[in-house]
């Protein structure tokens, strides 16, 4: 049977996301030139909630974009029925923008490729930074995120769900330990 | 001398004589010696048991395309003659549209002369109506019936010259020979590849209506009551020109007709897919029509099955529908569709569809056969109505493998087809394939 | 079954079910604002290679075609073949089997005999898409049509629809009426009935002879294109006449209770079944059918490409 745990509830995810906005803050030197980019599907949310966090500590809203990366994925050719594509809008320009971009898990770092990729052929940031909820190790590429709500290490059968109040009705962050 | 041929202990319907009842058949000189119960045959002759079959005149085929001359690589008269005998045909009609047309003496004598030597079934050549089948000018019909010619048909194309089909009609009197007419209005039928109906606005083909052949056959009709001419109406595909057809037999015109055992078992809707197996012309109609031909042929309004066997290379079926050739095999499954649609139904009782198989066949085109008094031909088929067996094209002896039945269950087949007093076909002792 | 399944080869709309209609539509969605980015190109279907097969001449599909291939990163290479009759060279079969040989990916094929891209999707491995078979389908025409009044009306649950001219020869018809239908609109067509097939309401659809009632009747008119040759082969007797009597014009459409929306599938012949000021009016969405057409052709480009052929699986000889 595998084992489900709670690595944080809702009240822990408002404090990391809390002190995400002000650490994003922090390593941005401010809100100037300052764009988010949440990654399709619940980087989109954790993206606008740390948003409006942001606009609560500074007073200043951050703009907020989507990404969907399935166009870039690398293993498009492999995979057998197409995935379902999400919205991409990017109301800004990312020309000297500084880019946070903000996903739930951060896992092998292949999504993230593909979203530097994609980011690229929107145009040239001066400097683009990674948010995540949930670093659960396991990369495959030399990619490291900045800002961090909690790291925790798992196997590559586990599973890692991150729940948002707008699609599944509850915050919190679940992991599902496989067997042995 | 042939060896003398005793068949025992069948069920022995004549529909010539209508007569169906068990007994024995012996065969001797190429003739039916003699009917009856206990027959003795003499020493050394050749015994088949027939308890639980048919035996019966062998049936015959007024339309087939023998493609020889000139296409040999589609069929040839030795390996037509050989697919009839192993669909219990003993007798078969080829129609000239071949290359060069059969509407000289040489060419009827050149098949005549390759039925011989095949000595498989018989083979009848029919002439043309028309020089080089082009609907200008009259064959010789005197030349060609001496020569062995049985009736005229420009099978393939309709005769659209109201002029020409008079005339043809009215010079077929001095010999008392059918004209067998291809019932197409062209202008209406061009260009079109399947019957005009719901699956052809689905495939988004274009589509012959039944019109075209109705307005033909009205047209035949009213010809042969202007000039008392014999017209035979080939392969009759529509509810329409049953009517006509029941219309002019009231009247009692001199018109006869035949319908092919897939216009009375499949419709319109087996091009769905676009195949082309199911490509004919006439085309395969509606469910009405296939009913109507049905009906037909129980009341007698349809005189006989004739298959309209078309042999066609795999690759020029292999193609778009609009392209493919039009037509499929018939004489290897001619009396199990027969038999599955019709007699096992309750349609038509056995020994009638046999009397519409060959005693009728051999009356309208006065052929010898259809019957087994004293003294005929000894072309005898021993058939099994009750077997049931799946279509195989690769077990075919035709040349050809175009058919849409491969793999249907049928019941009914021959066993047995005996011509001039000699097996030519024996299922338990099949022959090679002839090329 | 994955919802997100199209099959193997996109022959017509008449195969597909309303869910796989609507995926093809929602992906298409997505694919709209690719045209719209700096860099129109994304590296969904890099290393794919796609032939467009097109056997009748069709510039303006053919184009579609590629530039939705480019914009996914395909390779693409068109074959255009003049002769309108196989028979005179290779057959489709041949064509085919060498294309087989060569590991092609897809194949867009446009062909003038119905029933030609399901008859190569047949028989090779690769997937197929139908830019038009003959009379049959015209499937991504048909999409387009859809996702234009789908932008246009935001849905077609219960939108009247009137698809007006020479629906017998048309494929753009066919596709219309399969895809309207399954996603609940309400179908007429419209035209003399020497140009519509007598059981065409046995699809589904209002008949109707007067071009008035269409336009008094539906939301939507799809103009069909009348070939020039229809007169010649005596189905119409001119195209003074036929403009005079079925010409989609001001003066008609000024009667009509509402504003319609105006497609056609192109390319046009002013003045004969549409008038250039209706084709070129406030109401007319024939450029937004033109730009939707890429992203459609994108939508089925990918959703295809999930159903492809694993060579390295087939152990190939040559």
């Amino acid at each position: 049977m595998p084992s489900r745990s709670t690595l944080l509830d809702d009240r822990a995810i408002a404090r990391a996301l809390t002190r995400m906005a002000s650490e994003l803050v922090e390593r941005c030197h401010g809100t100037a030139d300052v764009v988010l980019v949440g990654i399709q599907r619940r980087g989109v949310e954790l993206a606008q909630r740390l948003a409006r966090l942001v606009e609560a500590q500074e007073g200043k809203p951050l703009p907020c974009g989507k990404l969907d990366i399935t166009l870039y994925r690398d293993d498009l050719q492999a995979v057998g029925a197409r995935p379902v594509i999400g919205e991409t809008d990017l109301p800004f320009d990312l020309d000297d923008r500084t880019v946070v971009i903000v996903d739930d898990v951060l896992y092998t770092g292949r999504t993230i490729r593909a979203a530097l990729d994609e980011l690229a052929d929107f145009g040239r940031p001066r400097r683009i930074l990674l948010c995540v909820l949930v670093d659960r190790g396991g990369r495959e590429l030399p990619i490291q995120p900045d800002i961090v709500g909690v790291r925790q290490e798992t196997a590559g059968r586990d599973r890692v769900d991150v729940l948002v109040r707008e699609l599944d009705g509850r915050d919190a962050v679940e992991l599902a330990r496989a067997e042995g | 001398m042939i060896r003398p041929i005793l068949i025992r202990g069948g069920r022995v319907i004549d529909p010539s004589r209508r007569t169906d009842g068990v007994a024995d058949v012996y065969l001797a000189d190429g003739k039916v010696a003699a009917v009856g119960r206990n027959i003795v045959g003499e020493d050394g002759c050749q015994v088949i048991e027939a308890a639980g079959k048919v035996v019966t005149p062998g049936l015959i085929d007024l339309h087939v395309h023998l493609r020889e001359p000139g296409f040999e690589e589609l069929e040839t008269v030795s390996t037509g003659a050989m697919a009839a005998a192993a669909g219990g045909f003993t007798a078969v009609c080829a129609m000239p549209n071949t290359d060069p047309p059969l509407d000289n003496q040489g060419a009827i004598g050149f098949v005549i002369s390759q039925a011989q030597k095949a000595g498989k079934a018989r083979v009848y050549p029919i002439g043309t109506i028309s020089l080089g089948q082009k609907g200008e000018q009259l064959s010789e019909f005197g030349e060609l019936l001496s020569a062995g010619a049985v009736a005229v048909s420009d099978d393939g194309k309709p005769i659209m010259n109201s002029h020409l089909m008079r005339t043809a009609l009215e010079y077929a009197k001095t010999f008392g020979i059918p004209v067998a007419d291809h019932c197409e209005e062209i202008t209406l039928a061009q260009g079109g590849a399947m019957h005009e109906g719901i699956v052809a606005t689905r495939l988004g083909l274009k589509g012959i209506p039944a019109a075209a052949e109705e307005i033909h056959v009205a047209r035949d009709c009213i010809l042969s009551e202007l000039t008392g001419g014999h017209i035979h109406l080939c392969h009759m595909s529509t509810r329409g020109s049953v009517e006509l057809i029941r219309r002019a037999k009231a009247k009692g015109l001199h018109v006869t007709a035949e319908v092919t055992p897939h216009h009375f078992t499949l419709t319109h809707d087996a091009c769905d897919g676009y195949n082309t197996n199911a490509k004919m012309n006439p085309p395969l109609r509606e469910p009405e029509d296939v009913e109507a031909v049905r009906e037909a042929l129980k009341d007698g309004t349809v005189d006989v099955i004739a298959t309209d066997h078309a042999p066609h290379h795999y690759d020029a079926k292999e193609r778009e529908f609009d392209d493919a050739p039009n037509g499929i095999l018939g004489l290897e499954t001619a009396f199990g569709l027969a038999v599955t649609q019709l007699v096992r139904p309750g349609l038509i009782a056995l020994p009638d569809l046999l009397y519409r198989m060959s005693t009728r066949a051999a009356q309208i085109f006065k052929l010898p056969g259809g019957t087994l008094a004293v003294g005929s031909h000894a072309d005898i088929a021993v058939l099994d109505p009750d077997v049931e067996w799946t279509v195989d094209p690769g077990q075919f002896y035709s040349k050809s493998r175009n058919t849409p039945f491969g793999g249907r269950r049928l019941f009914g087949r021959a066993e047995v087809t005996i011509v001039r007093g000699r097996v030519v076909y024996d299922r338990a002792a099949p022959p090679g394939r002839l090329s | 079954m994955s919802p997100a399944t199209l099959g193997k080869d996109l022959v017509g709309l008449e195969t597909l079910s309303a869910a796989q209609i609507l995926l093809l539509l929602d992906t298409a969605e997505r694919f709209k604002e690719v045209s719209e980015r700096p860099i129109k190109k994304v590296p969904a279907l890099r290393g794919k290679t796609i032939v467009n097969l097109f056997f009748e001449a069709s510039t303006r599909t053919r184009i579609s075609f590629e530039f939705a291939e480019k914009r996914l990163s395909a390779d693409t290479v068109n074959v255009a073949s003049s002769g309108s009759s196989v028979s005179k060279g290779e057959t489709l079969v041949d064509t085919a089997r060498n294309l087989e040989a060569m590991r092609i990916d897809m194949v867009v094929i446009r062909h003038h005999a119905s029933g030609s891209a399901e008859f190569l999707g047949n028989r090779i491995r690769s997937n197929v898409i139908n830019a038009g078979d003959g009379k049959h389908e015209h499937p991504t025409q048909g999409l387009l049509d859809l996702l234009t009044l789908r932008d246009r009306f935001g849905k077609l649950e219960g939108l009247k629809v009137a698809i007006c001219g020479d629906v017998t020869h048309s494929r753009v018809a066919r596709s219309n009426i399969w895809g309207l239908k399954k996603l609940g609109a309400e179908v007429a067509v419209c035209g003399p009935p020497s140009l519509v097939p007598r059981e065409i309401g046995q699809l589904g659809v209002e008949v109707m002879t007067r071009i008035e009632d269409a336009i008094a009747w539906a939301d939507a008119l799809n103009v069909l294109r009348l070939q020039l040759e229809r007169m010649t082969a005596g189905f119409i007797p001119s195209l003074r006449e036929y403009n005079r009597v079925f010409g989609v014009t001001r003066e008609r459409l000024a009667r009509a209770p509402k504003d319609l929306v105006i497609m056609h599938p192109g390319p046009m012949n002013r003045g004969v079944e549409i008038d250039s000021d209706v084709a070129d009016g406030e109401h007319s969405v024939i450029l937004p059918q033109v730009t939707n057409g890429v992203a459609v052709r994108m939508a089925a480009l990918y959703l295809l490409a999930g159903g492809s052929p694993d060579w390295q699986h087939q152990g190939g000889s040559e």
